[in-house]
């Protein structure tokens, strides 16, 4: 019950932030998969007693994947879909909680909170780096085997 | 000479439009750059230099004649994917020698002109919903989704108006978060909310820079020292307006 209700929020709220960037209409669709894909994934991972850190390397990681596919496929920006996927992962939860403790003069937990969320948005950036590298070795290492095909 | 002269002005006017659209809707540098050399080289200049920050982009066309250079300034961003994707597309287009320079510059002029694909009702009722969503993947409770709904939805429209009123993002990314703030702890204070901090998480989303952050390692990592770190500092000027404006709420209650 739980997850077919976290597939369903992810996949709208995915979706509609793609309407609040003034996304193309025809791409709402694949914005909202990409979305729901990489929350599973986070989800998923989190639930199971995986490290923050690691899941969210892992879900950008597969959103990353996911929107150079739809990227290739219709031959749109992939940043369209790359920034709905990751506004779920985005910390604002910690963020605010960091935030919240500053302000009540609970500095310990503050710094922490504020550590964590600095992690994470971090390991965002290492998941989409991490796979456009992917994509590009691959994409040389064909590009190699044509030219040596054709000689 | 002249009509080269003329024509390579032309060429700079296509390619410096194009940029500007792209940059204005939130397009990552290197994007902007690669665009602009590609039209450039289909027109047929083919040593071409775009140098893009944030705010600002420099242009200069290498040929026969002495190097061309021009300079645009960047004042106003904000995101519109749209006008992203529909470049992209014409600048594919130009690349495949569908358009002469006058209908590459027409076409251009339209995107630049065109408004916002929804109405300002779809885009407050597509925030309200996303903030209603992001409660529930935050492990709010079913209770809690109209509070947030209502909270998000209001609170992004008092976003628009206040940048409206006074065009500095710092001032309305920090009211329209104060208004969150008020708005959550009134459902909550009325007993229709349950969860103060969940009621506030998710209806600040909207607001969350997502696109800028993004962008921001995006450029870093590409080498555009200078883009990644002026985004970066837009980002954290926004989260630092977002968090300072639900403190507000949580000192004084």
């Amino acid at each position: 019950m739980t997850i077919i209700e976290q597939l369903l929020t992810s996949f709208i709220a995915s979706a509609a932030f793609v309407i609040i960037f003034n996304g193309p209409k025809r791409s709402l669709f694949h914005c909202g998969l990409v979305g729901m894909v990489g929350w599973m994934f986070y989800f998923l991972l989190e639930a199971n007693g995986v490290d923050m850190v690691l899941s969210t390397v892992i879900a950008s990681f597969s959103i990353a994947i996911a929107s150079q596919y739809f990227a290739k496929k219709y031959k749109t920006p992939v940043i369209i879909y790359s920034v709905a996927g990751i506004i779920p992962l985005v910390p604002g939860g910690i963020a605010y909680n960091a935030m919240r403790n500053f302000v009540q003069n609970d500095y310990n937990l503050a710094i922490n909170m504020a550590a964590k969320a600095f992690m994470i948005s971090g390991s965002i950036a290492i998941g989409l780096v991490f796979s456009e590298v992917i994509n590009q070795i691959i994409r040389k290492s064909k590009l190699k085997t044509i030219v040596n095909k054709s000689q | 000479m002249e009509t080269e002269r003329q024509e390579t002005y032309d060429i700079m006017a296509v390619c410096l439009l194009a940029g500007k659209i792209m940059l204005q809707s939130g397009a990552e540098t290197y994007r902007v750059e690669d665009t602009m050399m590609r039209i450039a080289a289909s027109f047929g200049a083919y040593q071409s230099h775009p140098y893009v920050t944030p705010t600002g982009i420099l242009f200069s066309v290498e040929g026969s004649e002495p190097t061309k250079t021009k300079l645009i300034r960047i004042v106003e961003r904000t995101t519109d994917l749209e006008k992203v994707a529909s470049v992209n597309g014409i600048s594919r287009k130009i690349s495949a020698g569908e358009y002469t320079i006058e209908e590459a510059y027409k076409e251009l002029k339209k995107i630049s002109e065109s408004g916002s694909p929804y109405s300002l009702w779809v885009h407050v009722f597509a925030a309200a919903i996303a903030s209603g969503c992001f409660l529930i993947m935050f492990q709010g409770s079913w209770d809690d989704f109209l509070p947030a709904f209502i909270t998000g939805g209001l609170g992004f429209l008092s976003l628009l108006y206040f940048h409206q009123l006074v065009p500095i993002k710092f001032f309305s990314e920090f009211s329209a978060s104060l208004l969150i703030g008020l708005q959550a702890l009134f459902f909550v204070s009325i007993g229709i909310g349950g969860e103060l901090d969940k009621i506030i998480i998710g209806s600040v989303m909207p607001l969350v820079p997502g696109l800028l952050i993004t962008n921001a390692v995006r450029d870093l990592m590409a080498g555009h020292l200078i883009s990644g770190l002026a985004k970066g500092a837009d980002a954290f000027l926004t989260a630092f307006a977002i968090g300072s404006g639900i403190a507000v709420i949580f000192s004084f209650f």
